[in-house]
């Protein structure tokens, strides 16, 4: 099977986006100084590389066997049931001033990868 | 569903490997298939027919019937 080269591929985009994502985030206020013009192109390769990475993993979905997409469906269909009820539950938290911080969309983003791990995992256990 | 693919395998000296590298899938569908946690898709179904010159009903059976 050829999955492994586009499982590599994904890692690649993956590593793209985190790093553009990284260099958005800090190098706004450590290389240009806030500039919205180098902020605003670097926004857009950051999209654009997060373009690459969801075709990436799209690609590496009809790739992999259908047990696997089972898996794999299974678990997005879990992340994104967590990710609507839990971020609006904590979203409600907050709004309702019973946290006495922030709701942060990393923190949900945390989540969402915690998740996804744990249910491809329980996932994989299942068909084992 | 129930299916006999573990009993065929046996008889044409097959292992779950080899059954994965001649349908295309990987050796846990295989297994899961053979037992009985995982309903294969009827392409993949075809497959097994085809490999082991037997119709689609001969491999796999409805557990209402």
């Amino acid at each position: 099977m050829n999955t492994n080269k586009y499982t590599l591929k994904l890692a690649f985009w993956t590593l793209g986006w985190v790093l553009s994502l990284a260099l958005v985030t800090f190098g706004a206020k450590f290389i240009w100084n806030f500039n919205v013009t180098i902020s605003v192109i670097m926004i857009l390769a950051n999209l654009l590389i997060g373009v690459g990475m969801i075709l990436a993993n799209i690609r590496l979905l009809q790739q992999i066997d259908e047990l696997q997409r089972k898996i794999q469906l299974d678990a997005m269909g879990i992340t994104l049931g967590v990710a609507l009820v839990a971020g609006i539950g904590y979203s409600a938290l907050d709004i309702t001033n019973v946290i006495g911080f922030d709701a942060e969309i990393s923190h949900l983003v945390f989540l969402l990868g915690i998740t996804y791990i744990a249910a491809i995992l329980i996932g994989n256990a299942r068909y084992k | 569903m129930k299916n006999r693919l573990k009993v065929l395998r046996a008889e044409n000296d097959m292992t779950q490997a080899q059954l994965a590298e001649e349908t295309g899938v990987s050796r846990q569908t295989i297994n899961a298939i053979e037992k009985g946690k995982f309903d294969p898709s009827l392409p993949l179904a075809f497959k097994f027919a085809r490999l082991f010159k037997l119709q689609i009903e001969d491999i796999f059976e409805d557990e209402k019937n």
